[in-house]
């Protein structure tokens, strides 16, 4: 799956988890910059791409990640 | 909303929860307001959101009380002005195996497995006490899911030391405590996380990275089993089935193919399928669901049907049947207003997608469950839990009985030109006097399911219930109806509370299934004479509309009350002096206990 695609699905995941129309994901994008990504959304957001892109993180890739680069990078590589 | 029903996905729900949840707000209905304290021994921040979804849903607005993690024993067994101040409704506590703190060693004897299974319900039994002394309030309590994995093999469900046996032990403990204490509710997730798959109910990685001890992916199915159980305390379960009969009671149509052509029975895999079917609706209604027919045919031709000797189903076992040519949406309302009960009550159940778009469309509030495939029939109805059973009285078991009595009574009534001369030919009899212990469960039940002869609509548990009929503050009252077709059972319940020398009418209800009987006199006469016992001069009554108890209010006109005060929302408030109220005459026979 090609880097945009994925970028674009995740912009409507996030808009959908977030409740929110306003989401630019660039790689170097961090908890911190999304308005109510806390530890607890996290849980249900990783939970829903896992959902929407019919794969599973391994728990050591999960704790792993540091921004949404890294996270497509996983998408792309196991999606 | 369907996505809130049986079979909903639970990966949509939890991506659109926010969504989901502003819809359900919008769309103008009333809600119910209950404050639910979660007492948790994981991450129960999911559970939370989705439980609110499924209780808006029923129509329940939930507030939340939500316990730091893990903090459940901590939170309900000291003082706690957090969760008094928030005073809840009902308390659910979310626990599962992984609070388990002691496990038996596979080598243990039977004694010390024991032991330790007694240690661990006992820290609980506490809680629980805890719970009922300080708040007063119905409590859910989750039991175990079997382990997620079996260090004896096959033996783990057999040595004593096994941990399957082990959770087997601990939920036959609760279920004793259930079993034996009002207002306490057993949620069985051990059921629920077989249904759904152990190994996708409990994932390692959502302990090990989130402390929830189940997935994502389940925990809407959990809440959804908690939400039935709160629906069904708050007096919001379905009551009755509107059921189709070409296809969905038996294989084919009968008008083409004639009663011996049908699929009904032993003989093939289609007749064995709707013969189970109707075997689960006759177990439905041994617990009290009232059946009704709802089909597009000849009346005669229909009955046809039931009449074969491997019906399961027989003509006796429906409190209505509709069979002709009216629209079903039509047939449904018509059937409501016959039983007395409200078409929300109901649950539609037909094969055919179009009449059920049609129900859904044009009968506000009913259940529509999508019936796809006679195989799965049971399954849906039974996983959607319109019926949730949390108390079974004898009138249960007797409700299609009492039905069926009523419709003797009206062909009766049409037998007669003067209506006083039928309600004397009942030879009724009615027993009326302060609650008692052996009626609690069923004045518990009247009090939050009726909705309609109901005047201040006050939903109480059946401990507020006791605590009423203790009270000298209070006048409590049921009346038992009976006549030469049968016994109605407890069929109206009155409260009063004494203020000075005025007793104020909190709550007075009665069952629609006894409308035009006297009843209500023969019951005010008595409430009356009793406020005038205890010495008050004047007695003071209440209506409170709401969406569905219009039929009473002017019920206190009827009785020389004298409204004396309305406000903006319809609220009024009726007097009447003990000396001056005058007794009504009825044709019913009145004793005490």
């Amino acid at each position: 799956m090609a880097r945009e695609e994925i970028v674009a699905k995740l912009e409507e995941i996030f808009k959908d988890v977030f409740d929110t129309d306003d989401i630019k994901l660039e790689d170097s994008t961090t908890a911190a910059d999304v308005d109510g990504w806390d530890s607890l959304m996290h849980i249900t957001l990783i939970g829903v791409i896992e959902d929407e892109f019919g794969i599973k993180f391994p728990m050591k890739d999960i704790v792993g990640m540091k921004n949404v680069g890294q996270l497509i990078d996983k998408i792309a590589e196991l999606a | 909303m369907r996505e809130l029903e049986y079979p909903f996905d639970a990966g949509y729900l939890i991506k659109k929860k926010a969504q989901i949840k502003k819809s359900l707000l919008v769309e103008g209905t009333t809600f119910l307001e209950k404050k639910v304290a979660i007492l948790g021994g994981s991450t129960t921040a999911e559970v939370k959101n989705m439980l609110e979804l499924f209780l808006l849903n029923f129509g329940i607005r939930p507030s939340f009380y939500e316990s730091e993690y893990n903090k459940f024993f901590e939170d309900g067994m000291f003082d706690n002005p957090a969760l008094k101040e928030f005073a809840p409704d009902v308390i659910y506590i979310h626990t599962t195996s992984r609070n388990i703190i002691s496990w038996p060693k596979a080598t243990d004897s039977s004694e010390a497995a024991k032991a330790i299974a007694n240690e661990t319900y006992e820290r609980f039994e506490e809680l629980w006490n805890s719970l009922k002394e300080k708040y007063n309030c119905p409590v859910i309590q989750n039991n175990f899911e079997y382990p997620t994995y079996r260090l004896l093999g096959n033996a783990d469900a057999v040595f004593p030391g096994g941990g399957v046996n082990f959770v087997n032990k601990l939920n036959a403990l609760f279920t004793e405590y259930a079993c034996s204490h009002e207002n306490f509710y057993i949620h069985d997730i051990n059921y629920e996380a077989a249904c759904f798959g152990l190994d996708k109910w409990a994932d390692a990685l959502y302990w090990c990275m989130y402390k929830y001890a189940m997935t994502l992916e389940a925990i809407p199915q959990c809440a959804f089993g908690v939400a039935r159980i709160i629906k069904a305390v708050f007096g919001k379960n379905k009551k009755a089935l509107s059921l189709d009969l070409d296809n969905t009671l038996w294989g084919g149509v009968i008008g083409d193919d004639g009663a011996d052509n049908i699929e009904i029975g032993q003989e093939t895999p289609m007749a064995q399928g709707y013969h189970e079917f109707q075997k689960y609706l006759k177990r439905q209604e041994e617990i009290g669901v009232v059946l009704s027919v709802n089909s597009k045919n000849n009346e005669d031709t229909a009955k046809t049907g039931l009449e074969r000797p491997d019906s399961v189903l027989k003509l006796d076992d429906f409190a209505s049947f509709k069979a002709n040519w009216n629209n079903k949406d039509y047939n449904l309302i018509e059937t409501a207003k016959e039983l007395n009960l409200l078409p929300e009550s109901f649950v539609f159940v037909d094969d055919n997608p179009a009449e059920r778009e049609l129900v859904r469309e044009n009968v506000k509030g009913v259940s529509v469950p999508e019936m796809d495939g006679i195989e799965n029939y049971i399954r849906t109805l039974d996983r959607s839990g319109f019926f949730e059973v949390i108390a079974l009285s004898k009138d249960d078991a007797k409700r299609a009985e009492m039905y069926r009595e009523n419709a003797e009574r009206m062909k009766a009534a049409a037998n007669f030109a003067d209506y006083g001369e039928y309600l004397k030919s009942l030879n009724m009899k009615a027993e009326i006097d302060a609650f008692a212990p052996e009626y609690m469960a069923r004045i518990a039940q009247l009090t939050n399911k009726s909705n309609q002869f109901n005047l201040t609509t006050l939903r109480l548990s059946q401990s507020e219930i006791g605590e009423f009929a203790l009270s000298s503050e209070y006048i409590t009252l049921y009346g038992k109806l009976e006549d030469k077709f049968g016994d109605n059972g407890v069929v109206s319940v009155a409260i009063g509370k004494k203020v000075g020398d005025e007793v104020q009418i909190i709550l007075w209800l009665m069952s629609c299934r006894v409308l035009k009987r006297d009843m209500e006199y023969a019951m005010m006469n008595e409430f009356v004479r009793r406020c005038a016992e205890k010495g008050a001069l004047t007695v003071k009554g209440f209506y409170y509309p709401t969406e569905k108890n219009a039929m009473v209010k002017d019920f206190y006109s009827l009785f020389g009350f004298k409204k004396v005060s309305e406000d903006g929302a319809g609220n009024t408030a009726w007097e009447v002096g003990t000396e001056e109220y005058k007794p009504k005459e009825v044709c019913i026979e009145i004793s005490g206990r």
